[in-house]
């Protein structure tokens, strides 16, 4: 071609060999460094692949949590007592810069000061949250803004339909969604449901882009459904209300149960709160005082000292107990009726609620008979409903027991009890001699009991019990109109720093209807002022409850309303043709659905 | 009348002076390039089209080089560097500043990144000098090379652009070494760089000593200059051996990957096609690289050789510093992976230089 090139081929040998050695080098310092790429993606894609996959996973991969919703809790109807609303919680990240309007939108939406908003968002976390529970009408429209570094996440928020009437059983949740207090945490495993998940692709900037397929629905929380009856809590609950206001008292309790299944269809407390507004709550306030107050029942104890009696056959129902003159002496102490009575039967003691009657009664036993019965009837244990800070107030073992406390015991002092375990020992009267274990619970039919006493003393216990209510008794104000219905006063001086300290509490304890009996109510009232005797404060109470109680059941009445038939009822073998005269047949079948 | 004739006469004419070989390789690496941007840019800014009209005008610009003979480029040799060293002057006193980095000439409509001329303008100029030069004394010889060599590429590093300074100077570091430089020149010019590294590392920027520390350990700045490194060996680590399947590299697809179309595109690639991908793609550069050195071992003179082995290994170069710093071996320098990476710029240069390849194999007198 050109001279160049001719001039380039004068030595053509040496210079090829030259150069082509040099490309030789050349070739396999390139092929050795593309061999280094390929040992690198061995190394990279090959040994290290695991590690560097579940980095590269790690980056983008989330798993969220799909909040399961939380049981209902409802009533024995299926009135909501307890249900979560799905709401949203506020959080904002870093990177959200908000102008002065957007700040403004957002504190409309949020009902919060936009320059709180500013406050919180300038702070120097990454994360904060601006507010919880927004309603998912404002959480949409804060969406629709579109605001950088915004976000949501879904929680529920626990909404409580029947506030502070049922207040103490259903109890409450915390912020976190776990039950605090009440039925909310002592059925908390089954309401609680399990979360979901699910798994979804976020890119570098946090941004959901994908949903990856695996997702674990949640499953929500099981509903529970108690045995309260809505209307009877209502009814048990103003009653109290209206007792604890007029004697100006400090609190109170009352329970209602069904003696067929066990079940509790009211348990009612003052002073309650409201579940949906806990921000100024006292310790007072929230204590479920029926089953975490134990209590010296006073002489609700009396009618089970009878029931021994009966029961050893060592007494007969009109047996005569000599109680004059009004005092008696034990060791040092001396024991002391409120009115002094001469002799009395039995039947009477518990009418007249005579202590000294008592006490010569019960220290014709041995103490161990004593203690065992009282045990056989669940005191000085819990009831076991499985509310927190259930106590089961204090038996003494019998071992201990001197002639005096022995004494005062059979009249309700020395001993401590819950109106729930009281209510729960008065089953075994109101049925044939045997406890039935309470729940609180909707229970499916009727539940075996725990034999006591024998049927006939039950039914023997219950005339006497509607004796008390009779104008001749302590508690005619406990009385209820169009049905037969008996039960026991108690009145209680308080222990205060281990002294009898000039506190009363005043206590009712009965069965209703007496024909065919139906409902237990339990009624306590602490501290009243203006009147203590259990039948003035809390008889009231119990009329009032048991009353419409048993007319919300539908309880086929089985009485005249005329005041004319209690009278009969005063002697035993009137009481028994009283008995023997009710229209049993029908009434029963239909009060016993 | 005979139209057809005509146009069968045009691509007989055209295809005259094209390498096939060579060519096949090339348009095999710009698909894998077009898939590949279009993979990285489909969620976001659509890149595939104009990446597809840059390889259509630098192949059209590759046919017009290949038709050019050597002894004409021979000729252009000077021009082309001293306009490239005027440009890089210019650049220096007038050049626009991206990024802290002076690399643009403002031309009013467009802008023209003069060190760019330079990859091309180098290894002609120095193939040039050692043809003209080859029996002078050794000493003079090698001083006026060295100050071909060492002005422009000083003035790019100044810029700072050292990845492109690299490219530069190994272009004409590639010619000294093929025309026959002493082993003992070259062992002490290694012993020299050894000796001098050390005060070397004051005069580079901040931010390159700081890559080449995070290329020891990137874990010491995650978040920052060792970011990129974390990013993409994790990504290409997570393609595993048989890769997660084009489109569905969720490093790259997540934007988890910087300059993912660019600089990083073998990341995005790796992560997708996996091992066997990665070893295919080396493959076929080895194979554009030995067609290159094959066509250089043949030429028929010293110009010719010494051109075409600087630009092959200008090629080899590109991808082998891309790989390797994609893949967490070299530290992070801005050179794009040949014909894969988006832009026009690279392109143009590449197929350029494979233009003259073709010229010198198709120019050959005993073919």
């Amino acid at each position: 071609m050109s001279r160049k090139d001719h001039r380039f081929t004068e030595s053509p040998v040496l210079k090829d060999q030259l150069a082509s050695w040099r490309i030789h080098f050349v070739s396999a310092l390139i092929f050795g460094a593309l061999l280094a790429l390929v040992g690198r993606a061995f190394y990279l894609q090959l040994i290290h692949e695991d590690f560097l996959q579940e980095r590269g996973d790690a980056r983008y991969r989330r798993v969220l949590e799909i909040p399961a919703s939380r049981g209902k809790i409802l009533d024995r109807h299926g009135d909501m007592l307890a249900q979560s609303t799905p709401m949203r919680a506020v959080w904002a990240t870093a990177d959200a810069k908000l102008d002065k309007e957007q700040l403004k939108a957002l504190g409309d939406l949020l009902e919060m000061d936009p320059r709180q908003i500013e406050k919180k968002l300038n702070g120097d976390k990454n994360f904060v949250y601006l507010k919880h529970q927004v309603s998912p009408d404002a959480a949409a429209r804060i969406a629709a803004l579109k605001l950088p570094g915004i976000q949501m996440d879904r929680e529920y928020s626990r909404f409580y339909p029947a506030g502070d009437m049922v207040a103490h059983m259903v109890g409450f949740t915390g912020k976190d969604d776990r039950g605090q207090e009440g039925v909310e945490l002592a059925f908390e495993s089954r309401l609680i449901g399990t979360n979901g998940e699910r798994t979804v692709i976020k890119d570098r900037r946090g941004q959901i882009v994908e949903e990856v397929g695996s997702e674990r629905p949640p499953q929500d929380g099981e509903d529970i459904q108690l045995a309260i009856d809505s209307k009877i809590q209502f009814i048990a609950f103003n009653a109290l209300r209206n007792a604890v206001d007029k004697f100006n008292a400090k609190g109170g309790s009352v329970i209602v149960a069904d003696i067929k299944t066990g079940e509790i269809l009211a348990l009612a407390n003052w002073p309650t709160y409201n579940p949906n507004n806990r921000s100024q709550l006292s310790g007072g306030q929230l204590r479920n005082r029926a089953v975490t107050d134990s209590f010296e029942p006073g002489s609700t104890m009396k009618p089970f000292i009878a029931a021994l009696a009966l029961d050893r056959g060592k007494y007969k129902f009109d047996s005569i107990i000599n109680c004059a003159p009004g005092k008696m002496t034990i060791g040092t102490a001396t024991i002391s009726d409120a009115h002094p009575h001469g002799a009395l039967t039995l039947a009477q003691v518990i009418q007249k609620s005579s202590n000294i009657g008592a006490t010569k009664i019960a220290l014709g036993f041995p103490s161990e008979d004593m203690w065992t019965m009282f045990s056989k009837v669940g005191f000085g244990k819990p009831v076991g409903l499985g509310f927190p800070g259930e106590v089961g107030g204090r038996l003494r073992p019998w071992q201990t027991w001197k002639p005096i406390e022995q004494a005062t015991m059979s009249y309700g002092h020395g001993i401590s009890v819950t109106v729930v375990q009281l209510a729960h020992a008065y089953t075994a009267f109101a049925r044939d001699g045997d406890t039935v274990p309470l729940s609180l619970l909707k229970t499916k039919g009727q539940v075996a009991g725990q034999p006591v006493f024998a049927p006939e003393t039950s039914r023997q216990v219950r005339l006497m019990l509607e004796m008390v209510v009779s104008p001749e008794g302590t508690a005619n104000k406990a009385a209820v109109p169009g049905y037969r219905v008996g039960g026991k006063t108690g009145t209680a001086h308080k222990l205060v720093g281990g002294r009898y300290a000039n506190k009363y509490l005043a206590s009712f304890v009965g069965i209703g209807p007496i024909s065919d009996p139906r409902l237990v109510v339990g009624v306590v009232v602490d501290e009243p002022v203006g009147g203590h005797y259990g039948g003035d404060v809390a008889g009231p109470v119990f009329s009032e409850v048991m009353g419409g109680a048993l007319r919300t059941l539908g309880v086929p009445q089985d009485k005249d309303s005329t005041p004319a038939a209690l009278k009969v009822a005063s002697t035993p073998a009137a009481a028994s043709a009283a008995q023997a005269n009710v229209p049993t047949g029908a009434a029963k079948k239909k009060g016993a659905h | 009348m005979s139209r057809s004739i005509n146009w069968r006469g045009f691509v007989q004419a055209w295809s005259e002076h094209v390498d096939f070989p060579l060519f096949r390789i090339t348009m095999l690496l710009m698909g894998v390039g077009l898939l590949t941007v279009f993979s990285a840019t489909w969620s976001g800014q659509e890149r595939m089209p104009s990446q597809l009209l840059n390889m259509a005008a630098a192949l059209v610009l590759m046919f017009v080089v290949a038709r050019i003979p050597p002894q004409r480029l021979m000729q252009l040799a000077w021009p082309m560097y001293l306009f490239g060293l005027v440009l890089l002057v210019l650049v220096m006193l007038f050049g626009i500043k991206v990024n802290g980095a002076k690399r643009w000439l403002s031309l009013g409509f467009t802008r023209i990144q003069p060190s760019e001329i330079m990859k091309i303008a180098m290894p002609l100029v120095m193939a040039w000098y050692f043809h003209h030069f080859e029996n002078r004394r050794w000493f003079s010889k090698y001083l006026g090379a060295l100050l071909i060599l060492l002005i422009p590429s000083a003035l790019i590093a100044k810029q700072p652009d050292l990845g492109t300074a690299i490219l530069v100077f190994s272009a004409g570091f590639y010619v000294i070494f093929l025309a026959g430089l002493s082993w003992w020149v070259l062992g002490g010019l290694a012993a020299a760089a050894m000796a001098v590294a050390p005060f070397a590392w004051h005069f580079l920027h901040d931010y390159q000593q700081k890559r080449i520390l995070t290329l020891i350990d990137p874990t010491t700045d995650p978040l920052g200059s060792g970011y990129h490194i974390i990013q993409s060996t994790i990504a290409i680590g997570s393609g595993g051996v048989i890769g997660k399947g084009y489109m569905s590299g969720s490093q790259a697809q997540l934007e988890f990957i910087p300059e993912k179309h660019t600089d990083f595109i073998f990341a995005v690639f790796a992560e997708e096609w996996g091992m066997i991908g990665n070893v295919i793609l080396v493959v076929l550069y080895g194979f554009l690289i030995e067609r290159g050195l094959r066509i250089s071992l043949r030429a028929s003179t010293t110009f010719n050789r010494l051109l075409a082995g600087s630009i092959t290994m200008g090629f080899f170069t590109y991808a082998f510093v891309n790989m390797g710093m994609v893949s967490g071996i070299l530290p992070v320098v801005g050179v794009p992976l040949p014909f894969i990476s988006y832009g026009g710029t690279a392109l143009v240069t590449l197929c350029t230089g494979l233009g003259i390849l073709m010229s010198i194999e198709t120019h050959r007198t005993n073919r």
